[in-house]
């Protein structure tokens, strides 16, 4: 049959005509869906704010040839503290767009999916400064473009590592050096984000290192996706 | 396929929003039947809008002239400024018949996603009027959607250690529908902003 029920959290909307939506999510069982949400513009929608980006749904969609359909969505989590703080709003834009890049339609990702999950809820019971690095990092790894941080990736010599190269993907030393500086700090920290150390990272405020990865993050996930991360520093600027 | 200028009218139908190819072919052939001076009155229509309307100065609402109609208009209410994010939602809040001061227009909403940071948005213009038009209340009357929300905190971020009152419009559940259907977050913010019933 054509109908499927799953659940998924809505990363995007495009306006569809004059009233009704393209949602895209990422879900459980099929990794990313683009559905038709008929009205949901219209203030009296059954949908309201179930169908926003951020939230965590139930849905009851019917397949169609190119878009489906939602019929029907109940809400699981709507990750409001995360919506009503403009810092951590702009970490979880982060993590929606780049989720939207790496997932494909019909490939379910169930670990990428619970990641999000779990990043969501982090951020919806603190604020964690250094998420969006950490998220970058470990979904890097999770994709199979895990660094190499032991030693330079070029020659293999365990000694000072102070330059870190995407294309490479990974640290260099002194002799070998291309690519992007990293100080000793952030090659520490990142160290601990893809060890064992996660849980205590997050718990930390903002450290100096943290920018430095981000950036370090981004252009290696942008060098991977081959294209641009737009959310990343926007609500920065301001 | 057609004769070249109804060939190009065809065409320039189907950019419109909504409008495919089938139904540019439709309005096509509806206006060469149409009586010459119709057909023209809406040619013109098109030319005197691309000519006289442009964005106004102050609020950057559409308007004929240097400045719009509201801010024009001398009975409006000075000192209290409602903040939208199109053209379009100075007319949905002007049908309330609920508010006498004036408007300005962001055009558009803050969209981390989309790239579109307040730096492309109409705010420098908004701070710029505080002062001189001696504004004491902002209404943040963005829509209520995650774009709208993050522009209405960015806003109330910077605008309130100036010292002035910021409101945001309420949330809650549009009248004549129905509480069973009502998604968690609007009924959860409808219920927090309950008013205490004076009979």
């Amino acid at each position: 049959m054509g109908l499927y029920r799953e659940r998924g959290v809505v990363l995007r909307t495009i306006k569809l005509g004059e009233a009704d939506r393209i949602v895209t999510l990422v879900t459980e069982g099929r990794g990313k869906v683009r559905a038709v949400a008929k009205g949901v513009r219209r203030t009296k929608s059954r949908f309201g704010a179930r169908l926003e980006p951020l939230s965590h749904a139930a849905l009851l969609c019917y397949e169609g040839r190119s878009l489906d359909t939602i019929t029907q969505a109940e809400a699981i989590d709507h990750f409001r503290p995360v919506r009503e703080d403009l810092e951590r709003l702009g970490r979880a834009t982060c993590l929606l767009e780049v989720v939207d890049a790496v997932v494909q339609e019909g490939e379910a990702d169930p670990r990428l999916y619970q990641m999000l999950l779990g990043a969501l809820r982090t951020l919806a019971a603190n604020d964690a400064p250094l998420l969006v690095p950490a998220f970058f990092w470990r979904l890097l790894a999770q994709q199979g473009f895990r660094p190499v941080l032991e030693h330079c990736v070029a020659c293999g010599s365990g000694g000072a590592l102070v330059a870190f190269d995407v294309g490479e993907g990974g640290v260099l030393c002194p002799s070998c050096r291309h690519g992007t500086r990293i100080t000793a700090d952030a090659l520490g920290l990142l160290r601990r984000i893809l060890g064992g150390d996660l849980v205590a990272v997050l718990a930390e405020g903002p450290l100096p290192a943290g920018p430095e990865l981000e950036y370090l993050g981004t252009r290696a996930l942008e060098h991977h996706l081959e294209r641009r991360l737009r959310a990343v520093g926007v609500l920065d600027r301001a | 396929m057609y004769a070249g200028p109804v060939q190009d009218l065809i065409e320039e139908l189907g950019r419109l929003p909504g409008v495919g190819p089938k139904s540019a072919q439709r309005i096509a052939f509806h206006l060469l039947k149409l009586p010459k001076q119709d057909a023209l009155r809406l040619a013109r229509a098109v030319t005197e809008v691309k000519e006289r309307v442009t964005l106004c100065t102050r609020c950057f609402n559409v308007a004929e002239g240097d400045e719009c109609g509201v801010c024009v208009d001398s009975r409006r209410e000075s000192g209290v400024l409602c903040v939208v994010e199109e053209p379009r939602d100075i007319v949905a809040v002007e049908k309330t018949h609920e508010y006498r001061g004036r408007y300005h227009v962001l055009q558009g909403a803050i969209s981390p996603i989309e790239g579109i940071g307040p730096d492309q948005l109409k705010v420098r213009e908004l701070l710029a009027r505080l002062e001189p038009e001696e504004i004491s209340e902002v209404i943040l009357c963005t829509n209520p959607n995650i774009e709208g929300e993050a522009t209405a905190m960015y806003l109330a971020r910077l605008l309130r250690p100036l010292g002035l009152k910021v409101t945001r419009i309420a949330s809650g559940l549009p009248v004549g529908g129905d509480l069973e259907y009502a998604d968690e977050l609007t009924l959860g913010r409808a219920l927090e902003g309950r008013r205490e019933v004076e009979a």
